[in-house]
Parts: C-alpha cells; sequence; structure tokens
C-alpha cells in the first residue's frame, strides 16, 4: 500500500492547479494519476487561441496553457504516473489504479481530489435514427484526429451542434481543406462564443441553422448524407422540413458529461443539473476528505475558471490534510426560474472569507437583473447587460453576509428580464 | 455606412458599430469596452486580420505533427495561402514550444511557431 495526504486523479488543468495550490499551502506529499500519456488533459488537442485571457492576460494555446503548469509540476517535484488508470476510490479514501509498470496500485489517501474532466455525448445519447456507417463521430474525436494524430477524417462535413467545439471543428476542418456544409444546431440559439460563431463560421461563410436537427443518416459503409429538419418549439421536428444534404462525415457536438463513475460509485451525492457532485465552498463533496473541481464537477466554457475553482479545491483538501477545515453548519444555495444551478451548493457558516457563487442561466437575457436572495433579505441586485446559456455568470458573498445568516437558510438567484 | 462588428480579440465578443463616411472613412467607433477592440474594428474595416492556428508535419517526433500559431496576425484573405505553404512544411524533432516551423509565411513578416513540445521517437 502507497500512502499520500493528496491524490488528485486527473492531470488536466484543473488536477494539476489544484495539486499545485496545495503544495502552495504546505502539503508535501501528493500524487496525480494521469490516464493519458502525458499531463495536460484535453488542451492538448486544444490547438487553438484563446486560453489563458483571464489568468495570465495573453492569449495562449491549449498546449501552452498546460504547458505553464506541466512546468511549475515539473519545477515544485509534484510525483504524478501517465497510463494510469483509477478504477475506484473506496468509502475509507483508498484509490485503486491499474497501469502496464506498476500493475495493480493500492493508495491511501487522507484526501482525493477528483479531476476527471468531462466526455462528450455520444450519438447513442441522441437517438439519431440511420444507419451504423463510418463517418459519425464527436467533434473531440475529429479535433484528436486532425491536431494530435495528423490525419483528415472527411472531407464533406455536416456538424450537429453549436457548442464551442463544433464551432471550433467547422473552422478546422475547413482550413485543412474540408468542406463544411452547415451547423445544425436545436435550439434556437448558439451555446459557443458569439467570436467563435463570427471566426469559425462567418469568415468561411458556414451556414449556421438554428432550430434544425439531423433526423436520419444515410450511407451503408460510409455516410452519403444526413437528412435535417426544423424542429418546433418543443423540438421535434416538423413534418415536410426535411431536407438532404450529401456529407461523407457527421460531427457531434452536443454536449459535455461529467465523468463521475468514481464518483458515483462511491456514493457522493450528485447534482441532478451539473451532473457533478454537490460541493462546499471549498468545493468538498459530502465524503468526507473528497473534493471535486473542473469540468467533473460542472461543465465550464473558460479554462481559467477551471484554474481558478481547483485553485480553490487543492486549498480546501491542503486545509483538510492540516485539520483546519472543521465542520459547520450549512447554508445551501438555489438556483430559481432560468438560473439553472449554483456551485457550490453549500456553504459553511463558519466560512472566513468571502464566496464566489458561479450559476448559469437557460436562456438569453438581454438587460436583465441578478437578484441574490435570503428569505425575504436582498443580498444583491445588479444589472447585467447580456446573459447566455453558454457563459458561466458569478455572483460575491461577503463575508460579512455570511455572518449574518441561521444555519439551513438557503440563498437564492433568480433572474429577471 | 454603418458596420456592426462582433469583436473577435476575447471571449468576451463586444458589438462594435463602426461609422464611415462617403469617402470610406471611419467617422466613429462605439461599443467597444477596451483599446483592443477599437484596434481590431479599425483593422476590420481596413485590413481585416486573424491570427492563425493549426499543424506542421514533423518527421521523426512522438507525433505525426506538431501544433503552432502565426506569432502575429495574418492579412485574412491570406490565410489559405498560408495554410498551403505551411502544409508543404516539414519539422524535425525534437521541437520545442516557441520554436520557429516556417519563416515569414506568405511573405507576411510572420513566423509560424511552435505551440507545443514533440519530443523525437
Amino acid at each position: 500500500m502507497l500512502n499520500y495526504d493528496i491524490v488528485v486523479i486527473g492531470g488536466g488543468p484543473a488536477g494539476m492547479a489544484a495539486a499545485l495550490k496545495a503544495r502552495e499551502c504546505g502539503v508535501e506529499s501528493i500524487l496525480i494519476l494521469e490516464r493519458a500519456e502525458s499531463l495536460g488533459g484535453i488542451l492538448e488537442q486544444c490547438i487553438h487561441t484563446g486560453f489563458g485571457l483571464q489568468y495570465f492576460g495573453e492569449e495562449l494555446s491549449g498546449p501552452e496553457y498546460a504547458d505553464r503548469f506541466i512546468k511549475q509540476v515539473n519545477e515544485q517535484k509534484i510525483e504524478y504516473k501517465v497510463d494510469t488508470m483509477a478504477l475506484q476510490i473506496t468509502d475509507d479514501n483508498i484509490v485503486y489504479a491499474v497501469n502496464k509498470t506498476d500493475g495493480l496500485l493500492e493508495i491511501q489517501a487522507k484526501a482525493i481530489i477528483l479531476a476527471m474532466g468531462c466526455r462528450e455525448r455520444p450519438r447513442g445519447a441522441l437517438n439519431i435514427a440511420g444507419t451504423r456507417a463510418s463517418g459519425i463521430m464527436s467533434a473531440g474525436t475529429a479535433q484528436k484526429y486532425v491536431n494530435i494524430d495528423g490525419y483528415m477524417p472527411g472531407k464533406k462535413v455536416v456538424i450537429l451542434g453549436s457548442g464551442d467545439i463544433g464551432l471550433i471543428m467547422a473552422r478546422r476542418m475547413t482550413l485543412e481543406g474540408a468542406k463544411v456544409e452547415c451547423v445544425c444546431e436545436l435550439m434556437p440559439y448558439s451555446s459557443g462564443l458569439t467570436r467563435n460563431i463570427v471566426q469559425c463560421l462567418d469568415d468561411f461563410n458556414i451556414p449556421l441553422y438554428l432550430s434544425t436537427t439531423v433526423v436520419d443518416i444515410h450511407g451503408k459503409d460510409r455516410v452519403t448524407g444526413v437528412t435535417i429538419a426544423s424542429v418546433d418549439e418543443n423540438r421535434r421536428p416538423i413534418p415536410g422540413t426535411e431536407r438532404y444534404i450529401e456529407c461523407d462525415t457527421l460531427l457531434l457536438s452536443v454536449g459535455l458529461i461529467p465523468e463521475n463513475e468514481l464518483t458515483r460509485a462511491v456514493g457522493i451525492d450528485l447534482d441532478r443539473v451539473t451532473s457533478g457532485a454537490v460541493v462546499d465552498e471549498y468545493r468538498e463533496t459530502n465524503h468526507k476528505g473528497v473534493f471535486a473541481c473542473g469540468n467533473v464537477l460542472h461543465v465550464h466554457d473558460l479554462v481559467d475558471f477551471v484554474t481558478l475553482e481547483s485553485q480553490t479545491a487543492g486549498e480546501g483538501a491542503a486545509r483538510y490534510v492540516q485539520g483546519k477545515k472543521k465542520d459547520s453548519d450549512f447554508i445551501t444555495t438555489k438556483g430559481v426560474g432560468a438560473v439553472r444551478y449554483i456551485v457550490p451548493q453549500k456553504i459553511n457558516l463558519d466560512n472566513e472569507g468571502d464566496v464566489k457563487l458561479f450559476f448559469r442561466v437557460g436562456n438569453t437575457f438581454k438587460n436583465a437583473t441578478v437578484k441574490v436572495t435570503c428569505g425575504d433579505e436582498v443580498l444583491i441586485s445588479k444589472k447585467r447587460p447580456r446573459l447566455a446559456p453558454g457563459e458561466m455568470e458569478n455572483v460575491i458573498i461577503k463575508n460579512s453576509m455570511l455572518k449574518s445568516f441561521a444555519k439551513d437558510s438557503v440563498i437564492e438567484i433568480t433572474v429577471e428580464a | 455606412m454603418t458596420k456592426h462588428i462582433t469583436c473577435v480579440t476575447c471571449p468576451m465578443g463586444c458589438g462594435i458599430t463602426v461609422e464611415l463616411n462617403d469617402s470610406n472613412e471611419i467617422v466613429s467607433i462605439t461599443g467597444n469596452t477596451c483599446k483592443r477592440g477599437e484596434v481590431y474594428a479599425r483593422n476590420e474595416v481596413t485590413n481585416p486580420q486573424r491570427s492563425l492556428a493549426t499543424t506542421v508535419k514533423v518527421n521523426g517526433g512522438i507525433h505525426n505533427v506538431v501544433p503552432c500559431k502565426s506569432a502575429g496576425p495574418l492579412p485574412k484573405n491570406k490565410i489559405f495561402d498560408c495554410m498551403a505553404e505551411i502544409n508543404n512544411a516539414n519539422a524535425k524533432a525534437p521541437i520545442k514550444i516557441g520554436d520557429v516551423l516556417v519563416e515569414n509565411v506568405c511573405g507576411t513578416g510572420v513566423n509560424i511557431v511552435a505551440t507545443n513540445h514533440c519530443p523525437a521517437k
């Protein structure tokens, strides 16, 4: 049995930032477990720029952003094992993992940081009718083929889903010589950043069809085309609007799912909306000593916010190991109406600092008011020029406010148009 | 004439309005929330530019390609010419972040630099 103060599961931006922060807080014994062949996580294949504007104040590519943290992990001599798959965590915080050199690893941890990231929703989750021809894949899979392996998965492409990965891949495939016929989006708005619609679609005259989905896939061995159709306000295809589009590739960019198999198996409470753990302000789950951060907790749009959140979790895990994180009464947070979720879901009443609440809305708003209330009391009311489902928002609960709450109070966030 | 532009400099995506007079000179730029937005809007109506991120073929590396980016913005109308030149280039492993892979791409004066390491196989 190996012993570490903190075991971090996942060596992407979340895991590295959490480990580095824990080290900065004085924890010597840290081990990062990474499934892939190197640290860096999904950033390694995100070769476009736009990372780091918030955190570093410069525009980096994914690999460059990751490299800044990989360098620090090496400088700080934080131990890590790559090509290593975590299999299970137990009630008493033992981590089981496996790799080719060590075989089965049994690691006793004082604290565990879950930083496994997320994966893409597959075709099976969408129930698209049609054949199982080759040429149907997630946008992230295509991204790996093009950017890491160096080959093109198709020549004539339809993309379903206008999240940022779908938009980025529309441009990437176009630059490498493919013809992207269109991007279809089920919703009446794109969940991607506006800048990506401009620089990935508009720049290349790629049409974006809103309230449109793929209803059939054609082709025996290889995809030969798809049928698309407009959808009504209940997202049901409208008969008579079907159109055939010839293509050899269908890329799916239809949402991300936090990878919480380990979390679920050990019985940690999950939030139905985020599909991530229910956590306190240090991102500790209801399983003592187990923390979660990054896309495994809730899907972020900017890696910079993953880094910041993971530093919070790293600090929390360090405090836990050092006996500084005491149990106290909680208050809970709750998104109301258009506010789909809030992270963290609970706050320790004896917290000594301010607490930032992150939330996401389910609709687009212009000049809306974000209201934070506790019972009848309005704590914060602020105007926002625009709110969109694709962009995470935050409000800060001042420590002075926290002090005034009774145990089991509920802080609610609402949006008024 | 009025042109509506979405700034792509950062993820904020500000909506910027540029007013032009009859001789296509800029009269006013509004809607940007920082200085970079003004520069972007000015360029966008006179000489649109984009930065480029792509890959270069690698010989003898652990991967077939290494990611790269233009060290500065390129003229938007030369992006596909630049892609053609970059796709004809070959780099030799080992490669470090910042290594120049293509010099002065398409005579733009801009270098194409590696954005990841690629150790030799």
